[in-house]
């Protein structure tokens, strides 16, 4: 099944680099947005979250702010 | 099933312990929010033996490494809510569980110090930020505040300078306590505003932050602004130990032996009395804690 994920992300963050990792790790292909150099996909993010905190991970329109694994892993079945 | 040891916290000094303590065939347990600690939101690292640089993520991905290397049992996502020693053991209740052990070592580190004022808990993740280096990007061409005036605050405030529109310094002494060489650099910011001697009344908003309240020696002013960064220093993880002898500024109190004043309790790392809050300095001290619980268990179940 495809699906459509995006990270929201910088790159200096310790949690948005281990999300990046995790989902490496488990071979899920996702789009990732800089936000320290996308201010309208940042824009976006907030909205969609409701908060400034970095990761937030959309999954089929679903947003997960921070890397909870446990949320994540039950999402996509891994 | 009572363990041998039971380790609260994964920072170096819990790592390094569960290492040792793994080598001496200890049966253990591990207990952790997360694993790698402050040392996972350490930007550059050049002063780890072994190590010329490296980052807090990689070094904490080479900690995560060496403990899988043994069959520990790690518990990361609880919460300790107690330790208590009860007879000879060692009694510990998490948010999923209650576990015994022979001894416990109680490496659980620091975490960030909240301002403890309206708005705060609020506007968390809204405005309000405890990492720069994280979160700093999302107030690109916006106005911030930073609280605290050490070398972290500094170096927040350097940082955001260069991406924010408008930084303020709130500053609750009468002048900075960071390195000569960051406050030049703060100073010489020309979009960089400093109060002195003046501390956070309030943080306010809508459905995020809209000003800060702040009290000067001037009088109370609203400063209006997107982003609040609070770099007010680090406060010990011990609220759930409450029989064990702490110092004032709440940090569980140690001897030479990582030893708390309760017998099977040791504590090791930046919860503890021990100067110099350092990586590696959590890590031998973590050594240390595992080696002394050794020699506390096999004389505990000579006895026996």
């Amino acid at each position: 099944m495809d699906r459509k994920i995006t990270v929201y992300s910088t790159a200096t963050c310790p949690h948005c680099i281990r999300l990046k990792e995790f989902l490496k790790n488990n071979n899920v292909v996702f789009e990732n947005i800089d936000v320290s150099s996308d201010p309208v996909r940042t824009d976006e993010m907030v909205k969609k979250s409701g908060q400034m905190g970095v990761p937030v991970i959309e999954i089929d329109g679903e947003i997960i702010v921070g890397f909870d694994r446990d949320a994540i892993s039950q999402k996509l079945g891994i | 099933m009572v363990y041998d040891l039971i380790i609260i916290g994964a920072g170096p000094a819990g790592i390094t312990a569960a290492i040792y303590a793994a080598r001496k065939k200890m049966n253990l347990l591990v207990l952790s929010k997360d694993i790698g600690g402050q040392t996972l939101w350490t930007g550059d690292i050049e002063n780890y033996t072994g190590y010329q640089i490296v980052t807090g993520v990689e070094l904490t991905e080479k900690f995560r490494e060496h403990i899988d290397t043994y069959k520990i049992s790690v518990n990361e996502n609880e919460n300790v809510l107690s330790v208590e020693k009860l007879k000879d053991s060692v009694i510990v209740k998490t948010d999923k569980e209650q576990y015994s052990a022979m001894a416990a070592i109680v490496a659980s580190g620091k975490t960030p110090k909240e301002l403890d004022v309206p708005g705060e808990k609020e506007y968390k993740n809204k405005g309000v930020a405890y990492c720069a280096t994280c979160d700093g990007p999302l107030f690109a061409k916006k106005r911030v505040a930073v609280i605290g005036g050490g070398n972290s605050a500094l170096d927040a405030a350097i940082s955001l300078s260069k991406i924010a529109t408008e930084v303020h310094i709130i500053n609750i002494s009468d002048g900075f306590t960071g390195d000569v060489i960051m406050q030049e650099a703060v100073k010489g910011a020309k979009n960089v505003t400093i109060y002195n001697e003046s501390r956070v009344k309030s943080i306010k908003g809508d459905k995020f932050v809209k000003s800060v309240e702040i009290e000067t020696p001037q009088g109370v002013k609203d400063i209006v602004l997107d982003g609040v960064f609070v770099e007010i220093g680090l406060v010990s993880n011990a609220d759930f130990i409450k029989s064990v002898k702490k110092n004032s500024l709440g940090e569980i109190e140690v001897n030479c032996a990582c030893q708390t004043d309760i017998a099977g309790i040791f504590a090791a790392g930046d919860v503890t009395s021990v100067p110099e809050k350092q990586i590696i300095v959590a890590a031998g001290e973590g050594a240390k804690a595992a080696l002394s619980a050794f020699r506390y268990i096999i004389g505990a179940k000579d006895k026996v």
